[in-house]
C-alpha cells in the first residue's frame, strides 16, 4: 500500500505531506503536520472541534479524506491570529471568558471566522444555529454567543 | 484501500464497474463516518469531486440539474434554485451542521437510502429525477425508486449518480419540507413530511405530492395525501384531513428516536404545517 | 484565624475583577496541549478489545494471531498484571476485565503497534471465548431477587435479606418522626420518579501517553482531573513506589467528574513495560460514551406532607440507584443532598446502591444531587401549587439558615440559600408574563463543597515576579483565579504572577479537582503560601534595617515598619527585596500544605419559563435565570460561567439526555449523534445573579461554585414543563415522545 502524495496550501503555505488513503485531513493536520489546534471531539461530524476551512468553507477535517487536499486552500485555528497580532475573535474570547476548558475554543473561533467573513451583522438566532454544530459542553454558549455578537459590533464600527 | 480523483465520468465508471469494494465518494459526511466504524471497508474510494460539472447548478428545461457533488451549503448560496424550490433547498439544508452543510449532497443524501435523510421526502415531493451513469450508460430514474431499503439502493454493479433534476415549476407552485427532532439542529429526522403542491386560479389545491420520512423503510410517497387535498382549498376541514391521512399512512417502529404513536401522530403535524407554508409559497407569500 | 481575615479585607484590589485568563492566548491559538496533543519518538499506538456482550464470563483469550502480526509490539491482558491490592480491585477489574465481562464496551485486552492500521487489524485477530449471561441494567429490575447477579459476595450487612445480590448497601439518614410528621400534614404527595444515566459529555476523549523504563521509572502524560490520584492508583496496580513514576497532567478539555478516575493509563503503562517503547492511548468517541463513567440511572420514591400554609410537616425519601459494574454509585450523596435546603422536623432517607451491566458510575458534578433534587422540588412544587401557593414563598417558609440542622446531620454556620430565593422572588423575571403554553418553573439545589490534600508553593524570582506551583489541573479558569488570590494577598499587579500546574513530582499530596474543591483549598493554600512568603520578606526587611521582624509588617506589595515605635524606614517593595534576596539569606519562598476543611456548603435557586408544542411535545427553553451563593466570586466571569454550563448540562439531562440500552443490553447512542446534549440553538442566554454571602472557613470567603448549578434544574425544567403541559412528568429525560404520550394520557382522562 503506497502512500499518497499530497500538495495543499495550509494557512497560506505550500504544503507537501504523504498519506494514507483512509487518513482524515484531520489525521493529517494533527498526525502529519504537527497542527494539534485542530481537536478530535468524535470523528464523525457531530462535535466540530475539527473545524476548519477549505478554499473558504468551513467543514469538519474528520469528515475529509486528507487525498482530498491536493490542490485546495486549508486554514486552521493556527492561521488566525497574524504573528503575535490575536485575530478579533480570538482577543474578545479571551476578554470575556468565551472558553473555560478550551477544548472546542480552536473550532468555534474557526467556524465564528467564517460566519463573520459572511455576515458582519448576524443576530443572536443566526450566530446560535451557525455555531449549532460546534458543541461546548463546559459555557453553556452564552459567553461564546455575546463574545462572537461583541466581535462583529467592534469589526463593524472599525470597518 | 486506495483513493483514485478519476477526472472524466468514464474513468470513474471503469473503476466503480472494475472492483466490487469501491465506494463513491462526494460530499463524504456518510461515507467518512462508516469508514471510520469500520462499517465499509473499502478496496478502493472514488472520488467523483474532480469530474467536470459535479459541482454545478445548471438550468435545463425551465428546471435545475444539480451536479452531485455540490454541497447543501452551495444549494442555499444559489439564487435561483431557492426561489424555485425552496423546500428542497431547506431541506439539504438541514443536513448536519453548517460544517457537514459545506460537504453534504441532496446525490449523497439519497444513495445513503437512510429512511430518514432529510432531503429525500422533499425531492420525491419535488418529482426529481435523478441522472444515473454506468457501463451500460445513462438513465434517467425517479427518486422514489432509487431506495430499496435501509441503506440499499436499486443502482447497479459501476452505477452512480451524476446528477438531480429539479424539474420546472409551475405558476402558483410552493413547496415545503418540514422535520421533527428532539433538539433544534444536529439530530436525525425522527420524522420529515415533504410538500409540493399547485393552487388553481381559485386557490384550490390543483395538484399535490406529500412525501413522509422516518416513518417506513423507506421514504414513501403518500399518494392518499394528495387525494386528499387536491380539489379543496387548504381549510381546517382539509388539513385536518391530510393529517389524519398521514399519521394513517405512516407505518413507523420504535427506536432510540421515537415510537410508533409519536412518528405517526407527528407525520400528520408536519403534514399540516408544511402544507400551510407550501401554500403560502404557492400564492407568492412569504413563508 | 479566618473570620478575622475576612473581615479585615473590605476593599479587594484583584478579587473581584475580570483579569484575563494566563492560559488564555494558548488555548485561542490552539497551541495548548491536550491530553492526544503530545508525541514521544518511537511511539506507540495502543488500542482496547472491548466486549460486545453486556455479561459474560471470559472462557479464553488467545493473543497468539495478534501477536504475530507484524507491527504489534505488545498485547496486554488482565493475567499480565497478576493480584493487585483489594483498594484498587475494581478500578483494575473495570480497566480490564478479569472473569467477567460486565458491559458492553468493558475493555477485555490491549494491544500497542507501530501503526494505527496495525492495530486495528491486530484488535480483530485477538480471539476472546465468551460464555453469554443474563444481564440487567435497569435499577428496579437489579433489584429483585432472581434477577442476574454481577458480583458474589459484595453485598453488605446493612441490606435485609431477601434481594438481589446487586443490591450492595442501604443506607438511612434523617431525624423526627415522619409518620407522625405525614398525620399532620393537610395533603401528602407520593411518586415515584426516574431519571435516566447522563454522560459528562466532556469533548475531550481521554487519553495518555505512557513510558517505563526497565529500572522501573516511568512517566505519565495524561488528562485527568487529578494526576496526583493517577499516579497514586497506577502505582499500586503496577506494583510501583509512587515516586518512582511521574504523572504530568496536560491542559484538560473538560472533566465534570469523568476524569477522576483511571480508564487507560494502567493498560498503557503496562504496554509500555513490555514493548519498552512510549505508548499512546487515545479513546474515541463511542469508547468515551461506553465505558467511562456516566452518572447512575434513579428511581426514587418522594413522600412529603404540608400544611395548607405551606409548612412542610414531614419529608421521606427512598433512592435506588444504579451505579454501573461495580459497588459504589453516588446514593449516599443524592440522599444527604436530597432534603438539605430545608429546615425539616421529620426527614427520611432510605438509599440504595445497586449494580447493573452497565459501565461504572464515575463522578458527574455534585454526583447523586440533581436526581435526589428533581424528586424532591417536583413534589415540593406539586404541593404548593395544590394549595394555590408561591412556590419561592414556601420554599422560604421552610428554607434552611444558619442553626438549621440539616436532614444529613450537621448544623449549618451561615449559609446562602435565603438570599438566592429572596434574590430569586424580587427578580423582574419572576413576575413576567407568560404565554399560551408557556410554564416557570423554580427549583433549590445544594452541594456539599469539599476541601481536601492540597499543596501548594509560591516562589519569587530574583526579579521579583512571583510562581505559583499547584497541583490541580485548570479545568476551566482555576489558574486565573490563583495568580489573582496570590497577586491580592502579595499586594502585586496580577501579571507579576504566573501559575503552574505542577507534575506529582514537584508538590506533596493533591486531591483530585473535584468537590468544586479548587478555588477554596487551592486558594486558601496559595493565600496561606504567600503569608509564608511574605513573613520571610519580612524577616529580610527587618534584617536590613536592623529591627525585630515583628515589627516589620507587608502593606500594598510592600515590608513597612509596622509603627512609629518600629523606627522610621522607606518601604521596601517585594521588587528590591527579591533583587538582594541572595545576600540577606538565599532565594523567597512561601508553600502551604493543608488538608483543607471548611468548605462551606452552597446553595443555588434556578427559574426557568419553557414553552411546550403540545402538537409534537417539544420544550423550547425561553428564559432561565441562576441565583447561587459563591461566598466570594473571586473572578466573576468564571463563576457566572460555572452557572451557566451546569445549568445547561442540567437541561440537557431534564430534555434529552439518556443511555438508550437495549433488550440485549447494548449501548444504542454511543455518540453525539444520538446521545444528544445541547447545542447552541437550543438555548437562550443564561442569565446569572451573584450572591455573596462569605464562607467563614475561607480567608476571603470563597465557596466552591462549580457542581451545585446542576443540581437544580432538572427539576426546574420539569416544574416548567409540567406547568405549560398541564400534566405532572416524573420522567426524565422529558423527550417530546413522552412529553406528548402525557398530554394524550391526560387528555384521555
Amino acid at each position: 500500500m503506497s502512500r499518497i502524495h499530497v500538495t495543499t496550501t495550509i494557512n497560506g503555505d505550500e504544503t507537501e505531506f504523504l498519506c494514507d488513503a483512509e487518513a482524515t485531513l484531520l489525521d493529517v493536520l494533527r498526525d502529519e503536520l504537527g497542527l494539534t489546534g485542530t481537536k478530535e471531539g468524535c470523528g464523525t461530524g457531530d462535535c466540530g472541534a475539527c473545524s476548519v476551512t477549505v478554499d473558504g468553507r468551513l467543514v469538519c477535517s474528520c469528515l475529509m479524506l486528507g487525498a482530498e487536499a491536493e490542490g485546495r486552500e486549508i486554514a486552521t485555528i493556527e492561521g488566525m491570529a497574524a504573528g503575535e497580532v490575536l485575530h478579533p475573535l480570538q482577543q474578545k474570547f479571551i476578554e470575556m471568558a468565551a472558553l473555560q476548558c478550551g477544548i472546542c475554543t480552536p473550532g468555534i473561533l474557526v467556524a465564528a471566522k467564517s460566519l463573520l467573513e459572511r455576515n458582519m451583522d448576524p443576530s443572536e438566532e443566526e450566530v446560535r444555529y451557525w455555531l449549532a454544530g460546534n458543541l461546548c459542553r463546559c459555557t453553556g454558549y452564552d459567553k461564546i454567543i455575546r463574545a462572537v455578537m461583541e466581535t462583529a459590533a467592534d469589526m463593524r464600527r472599525a470597518s | 484501500m486506495r483513493y483514485e480523483a478519476p477526472q472524466d465520468v468514464e474513468a470513474a465508471v471503469r473503476i466503480l464497474a472494475a472492483e466490487q469494494g469501491a465506494y463513491v465518494l462526494a460530499g463524504g459526511t456518510d461515507l467518512l463516518v462508516k469508514l471510520r466504524s469500520e462499517m465499509v471497508e473499502p478496496d478502493v474510494i472514488v472520488d467523483i469531486k474532480r469530474i467536470a460539472g459535479m459541482k454545478a447548478v445548471m438550468p435545463e428545461a425551465g428546471g435545475w440539474r444539480i451536479g452531485a457533488a455540490v454541497s447543501g451549503a452551495e444549494m442555499g448560496e444559489h439564487a435561483g434554485l431557492v426561489a424555485a424550490w425552496p423546500g428542497v433547498v431547506e431541506a439539504a439544508g438541514l443536513i448536519g451542521s453548517t460544517q457537514v452543510q459545506g460537504r453534504a449532497t441532496l446525490a449523497g443524501n439519497l444513495c445513503n437510502a437512510s429512511p430518514a435523510a432529510d432531503s429525500v421526502p422533499a425531492i420525491v415531493a419535488a418529482e426529481a429525477v435523478v441522472r444515473v451513469v454506468g457501463p451500460k450508460g445513462t438513465r434517467d430514474v425517479a427518486v422514489i425508486d432509487i431506495p430499496k431499503s435501509p441503506g440499499k439502493t436499486s443502482l447497479g454493479a459501476g452505477e452512480f449518480i451524476a446528477s438531480v433534476f429539479l424539474p420546472a415549476r409551475g405558476a402558483r407552485s410552493g413547496d415545503a419540507y418540514l422535520r421533527f427532532i428532539p433538539r433544534t439542529e444536529m439530530d436525525i429526522a425522527v420524522v420529515g413530511c415533504g410538500i409540493s403542491l399547485s393552487l388553481d386560479a381559485a386557490g384550490k389545491v390543483a395538484a399535490a405530492r406529500v412525501a413522509l420520512g422516518a416513518v417506513g423503510p423507506k421514504v414513501m410517497l403518500v399518494d392518499a395525501a394528495a387525494e386528499a387535498i387536491v380539489g379543496r382549498a387548504l381549510d381546517e376541514a382539509a388539513l385536518a384531513d391530510l393529517a389524519a391521512v398521514c399519521s394513517k399512512a405512516a407505518t413507523p417502529i420504535d427506536d432510540k428516536r421515537g415510537t410508533v404513536d409519536f412518528r405517526r401522530h407527528v407525520a400528520g403535524v408536519l403534514a399540516r404545517r408544511a402544507a400551510v407554508i407550501a401554500e403560502a409559497r404557492a400564492k407568492g407569500e412569504k413563508a | 484565624m479566618a473570620l478575622d481575615d475576612t473581615k479585615k479585607i473590605k476593599n479587594f484590589k484583584v478579587v473581584g475583577t475580570r483579569p484575563n485568563r494566563p492560559d488564555g492566548i494558548d488555548k485561542v491559538t490552539g497551541r495548548a496541549r491536550f491530553g492526544a496533543d503530545i508525541v514521544a519518538p518511537g511511539m506507540l499506538t495502543g488500542r482496547i478489545l472491548r466486549s460486545p456482550h453486556a455479561h459474560a464470563r471470559i472462557v479464553k483469550i488467545d493473543t497468539s494471531k495478534a501477536e504475530a502480526l507484524p507491527g504489534v509490539k505488545a498485547v496486554v491482558t488482565r493475567a499480565d498484571f497478576g493480584d493487585v491490592p483489594e483498594h484498587v480491585a475494581d478500578v483494575m477489574d473495570n480497566c480490564l476485565a478479569g472473569a467477567k465481562a460486565l458491559y458492553d464496551g468493558h475493555a477485555v485486552a490491549a494491544i500497542a503497534a507501530n501503526s494505527v492500521a496495525v492495530a486495528r487489524k491486530a484488535l480483530k485477530l485477538i480471539e476472546v471465548e465468551y460464555e453469554v449471561l443474563p444481564h440487567v441494567t435497569d435499577v428496579d429490575e437489579a433489584m429483585k431477587p432472581g434477577a442476574p447477579v454481577l458480583h458474589e459476595g459484595r453485598q453488605q450487612e446493612t441490606v435485609p435479606e431477601g434481594l438481589s445480590g446487586n443490591v450492595i448497601a442501604r443506607s438511612e439518614f434523617g431525624h423526627g418522626d415522619i409518620e407522625a410528621g405525614l398525620k399532620q400534614a393537610d395533603r401528602v404527595v407520593e411518586r415515584t420518579y426516574r431519571t435516566g444515566a447522563t454522560h459528562q459529555g466532556y469533548i475531550e476523549p481521554h487519553a495518555c501517553l505512557a513510558t517505563m523504563s526497565a529500572d522501573g521509572q516511568g512517566d505519565l502524560w495524561v488528562c485527568t482531573q487529578g494526576h496526583y490520584m493517577v499516579r497514586n492508583v497506577c502505582a499500586a496496580i503496577l506494583g510501583m513506589e509512587q515516586g518512582q513514576l511521574r504523572v504530568t497532567a496536560s491542559e484538560i478539555g473538560g472533566g465534570f467528574g469523568g476524569k477522576t478516575v483511571v480508564f487507560l493509563e494502567p493498560v498503557a503503562l503496562m504496554l509500555a513495560k513490555k514493548s519498552g517503547r512510549p505508548v499512546k492511548m487515545v479513546m474515541s468517541r463511542s469508547e468515551v460514551l461506553r465505558a467511562t463513567g456516566p452518572t447512575a440511572s434513579s428511581s426514587i420514591d418522594v413522600r412529603i406532607g404540608m400544611k395548607t400554609d405551606g409548612r412542610i410537616t414531614a419529608a421521606f425519601a427512598e433512592l435506588r440507584y444504579q451505579g454501573g459494574a461495580y459497588p459504589g454509585s453516588p446514593v449516599d450523596m443524592g440522599s444527604m443532598s436530597a432534603f438539605a435546603p430545608y429546615d425539616l422536623e421529620n426527614v427520611k432517607t432510605v438509599g440504595w446502591d445497586v449494580v447493573s451491566n452497565r459501565p461504572k458510575a464515575a463522578a458527574y458534578r455534585a454526583p447523586g444531587a440533581p436526581m435526589a433534587a428533581f424528586a424532591v422540588e417536583s413534589a415540593i412544587d406539586e404541593l404548593a401549587k395544590g394549595f394555590g401557593l408561591d412556590p419561592l414563598a414556601v420554599r422560604l417558609m421552610n428554607g434552611a439558615k444558619e442553626g438549621t440542622k440539616a436532614s444529613y446531620g450537621p448544623t449549618y454556620p451561615a449559609i446562602g440559600l435565603m438570599a438566592t430565593l429572596e434574590a430569586a422572588h424580587t427578580h423582574p423575571h419572576w413576575t413576567a408574563p407568560l404565554g399560551e403554553n408557556q410554564g416557570r418553573g423554580v427549583a433549590c439545589g445544594f452541594w456539599f463543597n469539599f476541601g481536601g490534600d492540597t499543596c501548594v508553593s509560591l516562589n519569587v524570582t530574583p526579579d521579583g515576579t512571583v510562581t505559583v506551583s499547584e497541583g490541580n489541573p485548570d479545568i476551566g479558569g482555576s489558574r486565573a483565579s490563583m495568580t489573582m488570590m496570590a497577586a491580592e494577598e502579595l499586594g502585586i499587579p496580577y501579571d507579576q504572577v504566573r501559575t503552574v500546574i505542577a507534575d506529582t513530582g514537584s508538590l506533596g499530596q493533591n486531591e483530585v479537582t473535584d468537590g468544586s474543591r479548587v478555588t477554596f483549598a487551592v486558594g486558601l493554600a496559595t493565600i496561606e503560601a504567600a503569608r509564608a512568603a511574605k513573613r520571610e520578606m519580612c524577616k529580610r526587611a527587618a534584617m536590613i534595617w536592623g529591627i525585630d521582624a515583628d515589627a516589620v509588617e507587608w502593606e500594598e506589595g510592600a515590608a513597612r515598619p509596622a509603627g512609629p515605635n518600629a523606627g522610621k524606614f522607606p518601604p521596601m517593595t517585594l521588587k528590591e527585596i527579591a533583587a538582594i534576596a541572595s545576600n540577606t539569606g538565599g532565594p523567597i519562598a512561601g508553600h502551604h500544605e493543608v488538608n483543607a476543611e471548611g468548605a462551606g456548603v452552597s446553595f443555588g435557586t434556578h427559574m426557568v419559563d419553557v414553552e411546550v408544542d403540545p402538537d409534537t411535545g417539544a420544550t423550547k427553553i425561553l428564559r432561565y435565570t441562576v441565583f447561587q451563593d459563591a461566598g466570594r466570586a473571586v473572578h466573576p466571569a468564571y463563576v457566572e460561567g460555572q452557572f451557566q454550563g451546569g445549568a445547561v448540562q442540567g437541561i440537557g439531562w431534564a430534555l434529552n439526555e439518556e443511555y438508550i440500552y437495549g433488550e440485549d443490553g447494548i449501548l444504542q447512542n454511543a455518540g453525539f449523534l444520538d446521545y444528544r446534549i445541547p447545542v447552541a440553538s437550543d438555548l437562550p442566554m443564561i442569565d446569572t445573579v451573584i450572591l455573596e454571602i462569605p464562607n467563614p472557613g475561607h480567608p476571603y470567603g470563597v465557596r466552591g461554585v462549580g457542581e451545585t448549578p446542576i443540581v437544580p434544574p432538572l427539576a426546574a425544567v420539569a416544574n416548567a414543563v409540567s406547568a405549560a403541559a398541564g400534566v405532572r412528568m416524573t420522567r426524565l429525560p422529558m423527550s417530546p415522545p413522552r412529553v406528548l404520550a402525557a398530554i394524550h394520557e391526560a387528555a384521555r382522562g
